[in-house]
């Protein structure tokens, strides 16, 4: 096979990846057909969250923080154990965010500064090559400490969470817009037009109905800055800062596949260093850094000498003009001690603050099923695939709620949507095991066991439309979704302003019945701030963030026993 | 500065300031964009009275398809009701993300087999629609209305926020308001509700179910629900009413949950009067139709017969 049909296979093989990574997220989305066998029982078709499951950096990086590997976590040693013997093969072969910085790199990058001499320089490597294994570090020592951070900069679970919370809305949002558009010129064969060709792509790239998320400028500002950093440096971000790329920058250090380059028939063209993504120095006269080469094989292909070539077991002697390669990350053992340390530190620091044990955001309402916040911390992987599966758009990134340390988690937020009492769709596609898979059953509760709770609902009497202005309104009461209901009437009599004897029914709160979906507050028809509205408090989850005493009473039961 | 500079300079700079002018101009003295005006539209689905028929029927039977198929043979059969080469909408009650046998939503086998009489009379296309509570993805699928649509073959439309049309209800309460399109781009309404118990407006059958026809700020028809019922149920009149009264939920509505709140009733009424059929059917419920604040009212009103036996109430099997 020539070494240009390699480069093709390596392209075809990333757009294939991009493919099916984009076709996942795409289908994390609530289509979903009824098993008539068991209806109660609505689950997804495809294994969506696969792609994260093969993800070395989210199985280490929550080993370390919990002790555990989740459902498929186990997939990710499909990635890692080739890399030992390969090298970074998923950086230039696989990784769809790698995959998107190289395209946004390449294409039409004939600008003055990126041509001949500059770009070469560019494309040597750099010292802030270095910041990435920093940043690895620094996560794995707060993992260690159990604050998952993984999943802020890991370029799987980030790429999912800005397509899925920032990208596709965007479109769907300037679809919509651009459709009406059409339609107000009012020449109604284009106002159809445009409404038709919305109506072919809709189905495939947009939700059911008009998503919106909470707090997404922040993650839209990471994702456009590592978009645009490619046009300052080629694939900067995946060089300079992916904690991936350098995790399995360092598993390659003992790899057997590698570039040997031969001196007596390059002519130093420099061509090579042209191509390159990595960084890594192909060309003769400067020592290839194993480390951060992506094995994208643009060298090989693109020498017209045919000097240089990727093999198993490369040999080269070592002249003054062609040192061998550097095969370990080039980072001191200062450096790592430094950041793995600063990382540990990081936790208590974090941690000393109020939010996140001593003065919780009441707002912070979990998804249902999440595991306890200590333990949810260690778990999530800010992937966004609960909010964009959720059929209610119920679920939303964080941008403080949680604290610095719980950015871009999910919380509920009732007013937006509510959670709908059968679904289990975010446990389902969660793929760390932050939100566990309850089944209906679970969720739902039946006579023997409870009901998974994400909070109580509280009433705001001072806006309420019985409460504070003597007039009938039961909304909230018919939303309420427990059976019996949580929330119930009380028929009162009061005094209107005329002294009229008029009666209202009153809403309370059961607070032993209440779930905290939120559908009370989703539904109340005081529309901006709602008189009825869902804290956290007596989250299943929580053992200390109850009201009733009885509960408390028999979770410490079970747990004892 | 050469004179073809200057000329040309002056040039791009007067037809900069031209175009600008000229933009704002055409623009100027245009209405502020306000409220949609809402224009009346017909709603009227109904047959013409027939005196030799009764305008409710109710029939028993353990098969609920054969309970509808009798009472409705019996207020005089599909055919006269749907045409052939007609559009017939159907109006279930999908509210609720709940499961059958629940009875928060219409009985599946009715629908079904309704959708399915009227294309045997004809019908060029069924619709089965309803703007739900919980996402209607989920009402749909869970409540199996949608199997048992799909199945007959008809059409199962999940609301569109572009598929509302804003219309002039012309009510005491009601003015303008989102109605879903399918509900008026068509030439028969069948309405089916189920009954159930409503702690708000003491039970919702007929007339209730048609606050599923509009969106908007429903929640806040309920600072005066008998009047906002009896607006919708003046704006809209069905072809035909047929309650489900197979499954009655008794307590814990409109949403339930629990099977203790069920009752199995096996029952069917077929109607052509919706305020008779609801007066018939609140008694499932232990209720009177003249002490149910939207049933009196729409009686008061017009709108049909509280007294169902004056309507010519007529009970089968």
């Amino acid at each position: 096979m020539s070494a240009r049909t390699v480069r093709n296979l390596r392209r075809f093989s990333q757009l294939l990846f991009f493919g099916v990574f984009f076709w996942l997220i795409l289908k994390t989305n609530f289509e979903v057909d009824l098993d008539p066998s068991n209806p109660s029982q609505i689950t997804l078709p495809y294994p969506v969250s696969i792609a994260l499951q093969f993800d070395p950096l989210v199985a280490l990086s929550t080993l370390l923080a919990n002790g555990t590997l989740y459902k498929g976590l186990l997939w990710s040693l499909v990635i890692l154990i080739p890399t030992i013997f390969m090298g970074r093969f998923f950086c230039g072969w696989v990784c769809p965010l790698g995959s998107l910085n190289h395209w946004v790199s390449e294409v039409g990058s004939e600008r003055r500064k990126r041509r001949g001499k500059g770009k070469i320089e560019s494309n040597r490597y750099h010292k802030y090559q270095r910041i990435k294994y920093y940043i690895l570090l620094f996560v794995l020592g707060s993992a260690w400490f159990g604050s998952l951070q993984s999943g802020v900069l890991d370029p799987l679970p980030l790429l999912a969470r800005s397509i899925g919370t920032v990208v596709l809305p965007t479109i769907h949002t300037s679809a919509v817009g651009v459709v009406g558009w059409f339609k107000a010129i009012g020449i109604p064969p284009v106002g159809n037009a445009a409404q038709a060709v919305y109506d072919l792509i809709a189905p495939i790239l947009f939700n059911f109905r008009l998503v919106h998320f909470h707090g997404i400028l922040t993650i839209a500002f990471l994702f456009v800055a590592i978009i645009i950093g490619n046009r300052i440096f080629t694939r900067f971000w995946c060089r300079g800062l992916c904690p991936l790329g350098a995790m399995l920058g360092i598993f390659s250090r003992f790899a057997i596949f590698g570039l040997q380059k031969d001196e007596k028939t390059c002519d130093k063209c420099q061509l090579c260093v042209l191509q390159c993504q990595g960084g890594d120095n192909p060309d003769v006269g400067h020592a290839w850094r194993q480390a951060e080469c992506h094995l994208c094989l643009n060298c090989q292909a693109t020498c017209p000498q045919g000097s240089l070539s990727f093999k198993f077991f490369p040999e080269h002697e070592k002249t003054k003009e062609n040192p061998l390669p550097i095969v370990k990350p080039d980072i001191s053992r200062r450096k790592v001690v430094t950041s793995v340390a600063a990382g540990m530190v990081a936790v208590p620091l974090l941690r000393s603050g109020g939010t996140f044990e001593v003065n919780a955001n009441p707002r912070l309402v979990r998804p249902p099923g999440s595991v306890m916040e200590s333990d949810f911390i260690a778990r999530c992987i800010r992937c966004g695939q609960c909010m964009r599966v959720c059929p209610n758009n119920a679920l939303h990134p964080t941008i403080m709620e949680s604290g610095v340390e719980g950015i871009w988690t999910p919380i509920l937020i009732p007013r937006i949507g509510y959670c709908e009492p059968t679904c289990t769709l975010c446990g389902e596609v969660c793929p760390t095991g932050a939100i566990l898979h309850l089944t209906t059953e679970q969720k739902v509760g039946d006579k023997e066991h409870e009901p998974n709770r994400i909070g109580t609902a509280f009433f705001d009497r001072g806006r309420c439309l019985p409460w504070a202005m003597d007039r009938p309104c039961i909304v909230c009461e018919e939303w309420c979704p427990t059976s019996p209901k949580a929330i119930h009437l009380k028929v009162e009599t009061v005094i209107n302003r005329e002294g009229k004897e008029v009666t209202v029914q009153r809403p309370y709160i059961d607070p032993a019945l209440c779930t905290g979906c939120g559908a009370c507050e989703f539904a109340c028809p005081v529309v901006d701030k709602p008189a009825v509205y869902v804290t956290a408090v007596g989250e299943s989850r929580s053992r200390e963030n109850q009201i009733l005493l009885e509960r408390s009473r028999t979770r410490n039961r079970k747990e004892e026993s | 500065m050469k004179r073809r500079d200057f000329l040309k300079k002056t040039g791009k700079a007067a037809t900069l300031a031209a175009v600008t002018g000229g933009a704002f101009w055409a623009f100027d003295g245009r209405q502020v964009h306000r409220y949609e005006t809402a224009s009346k539209i017909a709603t009227a689905f109904e047959v013409p009275p027939d005196p030799t028929l009764p305008s409710l029927v109710m029939a028993r039977n353990e098969d609920h398809v054969q309970a509808m198929k009798a009472s409705l043979d019996a207020i005089g059969g599909i055919k006269r009701f749907v045409k052939p080469g007609e559009r017939v909408t159907i109006k279930p009650n999908v509210g609720w993300d709940r499961s059958p046998e629940q009875a928060a939503d219409t009985n599946p086998l009715l629908v079904g087999a309704m959708a399915a009489l009227c294309f045997e009379a004809g019908a060029k296309r069924v619709v089965v629609t309803d703007v739900t509570c919980n996402d209607a993805r989920r009402c749909f699928l869970r409540s199996g209305i949608r199997e048992a649509a799909e199945k007959a073959g008809a059409e199962v439309l999940l609301e569109a926020e572009e598929d509302f049309i804003t219309a002039d209800l012309g009510g005491e309460m009601l003015t303008s308001w989102p109605v879903l399109k399918h509900f008026v781009e068509t030439d028969r309404l069948i309405n089916i509700p189920v009954v159930k118990h409503h702690s708000l407006s003491s039970c919702t059958i007929a007339m209730k179910n048609l606050y599923g026809i509009i969106g908007g700020m429903r929640h806040q028809l309920h600072q005066d629900i008998d009047q906002s019922i009896v607006d919708l149920a003046a704006f809209s009149k069905p072809t035909l009413t047929v309650v489900d009264a197979t499954r009655v939920l008794l307590r814990g509505g409109p949403q339930g949950g629990s099977l203790d709140d069920v009752a199995i009733k096996n029952s069917v009424i077929c109607a052509t009067d919706q305020v008779a059929a609801d007066s018939r059917a609140c008694e499932f419920l232990g209720l009177e139709g003249d002490k149910v604040g939207h049933i009196a009212l729409a009686g008061k009103s017009g709108l049909g017969t509280v007294d169902y036996n004056a309507a010519g109430f007529k009970e089968l099997g």
